[in-house]
């Protein structure tokens, strides 16, 4: 009888770090497929090289958690079979197609831990695409990774816990921060109330960091709405909307986002069934408490399955692996799973709290400018979005797209989708979630023509 | 004026590279977005309308940040590190082929 492939895991920051961690501790030797350089994923992603900050400079109060996850990874060693730098674009049946310095390989899997993560989601406003603005993610990494600043004065706008993070990290790091426009008026807000006794500690240093930007001079706004960045070939100010006033601030850098949106097209290639999910706007690969999707031997952790954040994500990725584990037939502990699944459970009141506390502001939807490119990849306006919806009376995602080739550029809709999702909704009169969702296709991320080289590692032909 | 500003590893090893014909140095431990975008306002410019872009997400997600080599290879700004030697090319009428 031919030995068992073995489990791949995909990515590497906690939750895939905890995942491997755990088949590993079971005498499993894992594939982890990460994109990324070294382990961390984005929030605790590692520099390419040493710059003379430690930990604590780069991550804060969450430098005990980023040292732990990068050391109990590196202790793994050959435990883990490890591939940095390596892209997965395609799976089916068993078999993924990973992509490294430009060799395909062909990898057998038995057991499949999908833990691909988050970006920053957006809409659209009119000179998102000028340079100078980034998300606000990006911005985090220009600073973090690269030790970059993004500008000499600078403006964070949008929502989420990630908007006055990441202003309070420039401010800190000497950058001149010149607003922080969030889009939530302060009723919202005082969702942080049902926020504080689930994680006193997270929103008091949330309330500090916006109490240390307002000493610094910051302007701290909120409620803003029609936004606009505006410069010829970068940015060199934003318009924003407030108290029934237009007010324009000049600034050379604009940090932008929405809260976050999951990584789901691994999720879709593996054929997970998924479900509209109203709190996240998005549809949602399904997933039992336990980490198990809808297909079997196919599990899902971490932000790519529902945004939670970095704890609830280490956790996920540990429960997940421990239903492979039972579902393979090995010993598993099962107090420690329970353990887990309560703590998750306590995570997501708490971030069900955190989204009210920073919604997303679905009504923008109704008012992108007709000007602004919904599609950055293949350059199409809210307008031209909105005219083929009425000429040719769209009602699907995928229709929209076939029409318009929104989403059909090289990010396959990671940037466009949620937008173009809540501007049909709005246009047609729907609900969010009754619009349809962008099908996965592979190679799910651009991969070079020349791709000559391809190595099978799988063990034995799975005869399909 | 440089779209990024380095505020760490200024003293690190220099990568020479060059951007449109010009010559530049780049730290060890740059990214290719983080290396050109500290001398210069952009990566690339759009097929369709020829607008300015220089990234966005830097994180491998929305690729945006592809520049060519003079040698016609394509790479992703974000995700790549800085190599010695590197022609980047960030304008169409500067593209081979």
């Amino acid at each position: 009888m031919a030995e068992r492939a073995p489990p791949l895991i995909v990515g590497a920051g906690p939750a895939g770090i905890r995942a491997a961690a755990t088949l590993a501790a079971a005498g499993l030797r894992p594939v982890v497929v990460d994109e990324g350089h070294a382990c961390g994923g984005q929030i605790y992603r590692q520099p390419l090289a040493q710059d003379g900050r430690d930990d604590r400079a780069r991550y804060g109060s969450e430098a005990g958690k980023a040292a732990l996850l990068h050391r109990d990874f590196a202790a793994l060693g050959p435990d883990v079979d490890y591939r940095p730098n390596t892209l997965l674009w395609n799976l089916r049946d068993g078999t993924a197609d990973v992509l490294r310095d430009g060799v395909n390989h062909r990898v057998g899997y038995d057991g499949l831990i999908l833990a691909t993560g988050a970006t920053d989601r957006v809409l659209p406003i009119p000179g998102w695409t000028l340079p100078g603005v980034f998300t606000l993610g990006g911005a985090q990494i220009a600073l973090k990774a690269q030790g970059c600043a993004i500008g000499r004065r600078v403006v964070f706008a949008g929502s989420g816990p990630l908007l006055y993070l990441v202003a309070w990290q420039y401010m800190k790091a000497g950058v001149e921060v010149a607003a922080v426009l969030d889009a939530a008026p302060l009723s919202a807000k005082l969702n942080l109330l049902r926020a504080l006794p689930l994680a006193p500690d997270i929103v008091l240093r949330g309330l500090r960091m916006v109490a240390a930007l307002g000493l610094a001079g910051t302007r701290v706004q909120l409620g803003v709405s029609s936004l606009r960045i505006e410069g010829k070939d970068k940015v060199s100010r934003i318009v924003y909307q407030s108290g029934g006033r237009e007010h324009r601030i000049a600034c050379d850098g604009v940090a932008y986002g929405l809260n976050l949106r999951s990584e789901t097209q691994a999720a879709d290639l593996a054929g997970c069934a998924f479900r509209f999910d109203p709190r996240d706007r998005a549809h949602l690969p399904l997933r039992e408490a336990s980490g198990r999707s809808s297909v079997a031997g196919v599990y899902l952790a971490g932000d790519g399955a529902r945004i939670a954040g970095a704890d609830a994500a280490e956790a996920a990725g540990e429960r997940a692996a421990l239903a492979l584990l039972e579902d393979r037939g090995l010993p598993h502990d099962a107090a420690r799973a329970a353990a887990l699944e309560l703590r998750l459970a306590k995570i997501d009141r708490l971030r069900g709290a955190l989204e009210a506390a920073f919604p997303f502001p679905a009504h923008w939807a109704a008012e992108i400018a007709d000007d602004a490119l919904l599609c950055r990849c293949e350059e199409i306006s809210a307008g031209e979005a909105r005219r083929a919806i009425g000429d040719y009376v769209l009602t699907e995602m995928n229709r929209l797209k076939a029409i318009t080739r929104i989403g059909m550029g090289r990010c396959q809709g990671r940037m466009c989708a949620a937008a173009a999702a809540e501007l049909l909704a709005v246009q047609t009169q729907r609900d969010i979630g009754a619009v349809g969702r962008l099908r996965a296709q592979a190679p799910i991320k651009p991969i070079p023509l020349d791709v000559s080289l391809s190595v099978d590692e799988r063990q034995h032909d799975p005869a399909h | 004026m440089p779209l990024l500003h380095r505020l760490v590893r200024q003293d690190s090893a220099v990568v020479p590279f060059t951007i449109d014909g010009v010559p530049c140095n780049g730290r060890a431990g740059d990214t290719v977005l983080t290396a050109v975008l500290c001398h210069v306002e952009q990566l690339r410019e759009t097929e369709f309308s020829g607008a300015a872009r220089a990234g966005f997400c830097q994180m491998g997600a929305c690729q945006d940040c592809w520049v060519q080599l003079a040698a016609g290879e394509r790479l992703r700004a974000c995700t790549t590190e800085l190599a010695e030697g590197m022609h980047i090319v960030t304008q169409r009428g500067l593209r081979h082929g």
